[in-house]
């Protein structure tokens, strides 16, 4: 009897591991950054580049950071989901303009709607490298002590913005 | 007369295309070979199954450059493959870290080979002690060969 359980016992094994590894998704690799301070940085505004913006000055709220660009097409998909969003006046939403053309995300904005509180440039994409960006469009959710508490990578669905994001923002606001 | 300018032409072409190497700085070999080392051990995000050294896409050019500036900074191979691991997570690594959460992926497949041999000498050893040998007399081989013989020459369509 146990010569013909034990092949049948392997094959459920495997087929649970094998079934548990496609559910995963290897394009969505975990941010080491959750529960870290977001890291710094002093950014020209995109609609005043005279102006800067810092993580600093938006202590005290909860916020997110949407990194899009106007070359992104996955961008396009998730941009009404966010100026929607916006309107709810849930929670301000920043823009990180990721190695882009000021010219060309200011005629984006204008073409697609503007979610964003306020956007701010990083043409050559360091600011990106220090937040482990590596595939636009991610958003994080940064609580009022600057501290990065989730991250989604991909475009923002109403799904998610319904069922994680928001609930996470009103908790977050307390 | 035309062999002449076709060779002038040609050495004016290869003339501009020495004088188009970067020379927007100097590259220093050792730099060089130690961001192409670098470059090897981390995995480009985009394109998952290269190394940033293999990869064209954006991120991994711009990655390169970084590591090329952090040499220059005069940060050690740890601290900068620390400085992507902190951006990026352990997945940046190539080489996946020897840690508590990833010895059954170093240690599986030799476990399994052994499992697997394991399974495979006790099969044989199982086989072999359940067919013994069996010793007959002279007068029983002979029975038997004359059974077998039969068996075959009685069949209506044997074709021997």
């Amino acid at each position: 009897m146990l010569k013909y359980l034990a092949p049948l016992a392997i094959f459920i094994a495997l087929a649970l591991f094998l079934g548990r590894g496609l559910n995963l998704n290897p394009r969505e690799v975990p941010s080491p950054l959750i529960d870290k301070p977001a890291p710094a940085f002093e950014l020209s505004r995109l609609d005043k580049p005279e102006q800067k913006l810092s993580v600093a000055q938006l202590r005290g709220q909860v916020w997110l950071l949407n990194v899009w660009a106007s070359w992104c097409v996955s961008c396009r998909e998730e941009h009404p989901v966010l100026v929607e969003a916006a309107q709810t006046n849930a929670v301000p939403i920043y823009g990180l303009n990721y190695k882009d053309q000021r010219a060309d995300a200011l005629n984006w904005l204008r073409q697609f709607g503007n979610p964003y509180t306020l956007s701010i440039s990083d043409p050559d994409g360091k600011v990106g490298i220090d937040y482990g960006v590596y595939g636009v469009p991610e958003t994080y959710l940064i609580d009022k002590q600057g501290i990065i508490r989730y991250k989604k990578i991909g475009p923002v669905t109403r799904e998610s913005w319904q069922n994680t994001l928001l609930p996470l923002v009103k908790k977050l606001q307390g | 007369m035309m062999r002449v300018v076709i060779a002038c032409l040609c050495c004016a072409v290869i003339g501009l295309a020495y004088g188009q190497q970067p020379t927007v700085e100097q590259r220093d070999p050792a730099i060089e070979s130690r961001v192409r080392a670098l470059a090897e051990e981390l995995r480009c995000l985009v394109c998952q199954n290269q190394t940033i050294a293999d990869s064209n896409a954006d991120l991994a050019i711009d990655l390169r450059n970084q590591i090329r500036a952090k040499i220059k900074a005069g940060l050690s191979d740890a601290q900068i493959k620390q400085y992507m691991v902190d951006r990026y997570g352990d997945f940046v690594l190539y080489r996946p870290p020897v840690q508590p959460n990833t010895v059954l992926l170093w240690l599986g497949p030799f476990a399994l080979l052994v499992l697997g041999l394991a399974a495979l000498f006790w099969q044989l050893a199982r086989r072999r002690r359940a067919a013994p040998a069996i010793d007959l007399s002279a007068a029983d081989h002979q029975r038997a060969d004359d059974l077998l013989d039969n068996s075959t020459k009685n069949r209506p369509d044997s074709s021997t």
